[in-house]
């Protein structure tokens, strides 16, 4: 139970609906845990911290579980955050590879493992 | 008191960083019961030290398993962990470590969407901790293989004696494995894409 003057949790659902302006959902977005996400702008003064710590993290292609990861916040929130970006044009989403079965994926993947 | 700044975010390292051509991603899952190697796994093949992501179970779990008895409506964080393979310029492979048990379906919302497929990892001395999976993976019509963890006290069975506690089908592939070896880790992952292979051949000469 949170009370009055309890101490702020960092991880709590208060601070997480505060994030997001209380929107929710990971399946609305049309991200994959695995949607590989790239910066398209810098980040720029004013910004939510958030979103300017994904502008940050995504120099390079980094996917969305990764960026959930690095910023220590759940895959649901980091989807809504990136819905905003992807709105306003701030980064790009790669889309994961085609649903199987596409043998020419399996093939890729048995020879990237092979030369591991 | 915590006071994370968003400033100072870690992100990747930049030796992590993935090459600005890195256009698609594919994913496997590793499922298994607690302490049977996931993370193990995971950790033998990745190139980067394997990451996680943390959600919190909000639902009511009393009567359901050992939160059983907690009075109030916890709030309890589950944490799963991952890591990359780059297989090329352009193709990355994720690693998705993820507990098999029923009440931890929640977390797979997303998690098997697109999944090339799943190796459930096995420990011979809780083969029961394996049963809830096996039957959603049947159920769901993901493509698994079985890989057995080589645990130095863990009794050893026969595939046959194995097959039949799992209730696993001949085509299913059943391998022993030492989930700290790269190779042999490795050498799971590539059964299940060449198990892929041989499924994709035979419904192209269908």
């Amino acid at each position: 139970m949170t009370q009055v003057g309890e101490d702020w949790d960092e991880g709590g659902p208060e601070r997480l609906y505060v994030l997001t302006g209380g929107r929710s959902g990971f399946d609305e977005t049309g991200l994959d845990l695995v949607t590989l996400i790239v910066s398209r702008t810098p980040p720029q003064i004013g910004m939510q911290p958030e979103h300017e710590s994904i502008l940050r993290v995504c120099a390079s292609p980094l996917s969305v579980v990764e960026i959930s990861a690095h910023l220590k916040l759940p895959v649901s929130i980091v989807s809504v955050l990136l819905a905003d970006l992807l709105a306003e044009e701030r980064v790009e989403a790669r889309a994961p590879a085609p649903a199987l079965p596409d043998i020419d994926i399996i093939k890729a993947v048995i020879h990237g493992l092979q030369n591991l | 008191m915590a006071s994370r700044t968003f400033e100072t975010a870690a992100g990747p390292r930049s030796e992590d960083a993935l090459p600005a051509s890195a256009t698609s991603a594919v994913k496997i899952v590793i499922v298994g019961g607690f302490g049977v190697g996931k993370t193990t796994l995971v950790r033998s093949v990745s190139e980067i030290r394997p990451l996680t992501t943390e959600e919190t179970m909000t639902e009511a779990s009393a009567g359901v398993d050992d939160l059983a008895g907690v009075e109030r409506k916890s709030m309890t964080t589950v944490a799963m962990d991952f890591g990359r393979i780059s297989l090329n310029d352009e193709l990355v492979l994720y690693l998705f470590g993820t507990p098999g048990q029923q009440r931890f379906w929640f977390l797979w919302n997303g998690l098997f969407e697109g999944a090339l497929g799943a190796v459930v990892l096995v420990d011979t001395r809780r083969l029961e901790a394996s049963f809830d999976v096996l039957g959603r993976l049947e159920e769901s019509q993901t493509p698994f293989v079985v890989a057995v963890n080589a645990f130095d006290e863990a009794p050893s069975y026969t595939d046959g004696e194995l097959r039949e506690a799992l209730d696993l089908t001949d085509e299913v592939p059943l391998m022993a494995c030492d989930a700290r070896n790269r190779e042999s880790s490795k050498g799971v992952l590539l059964a299940l894409m060449q198990y892929l292979h041989s499924l994709a051949m035979t419904s192209e000469a269908t």
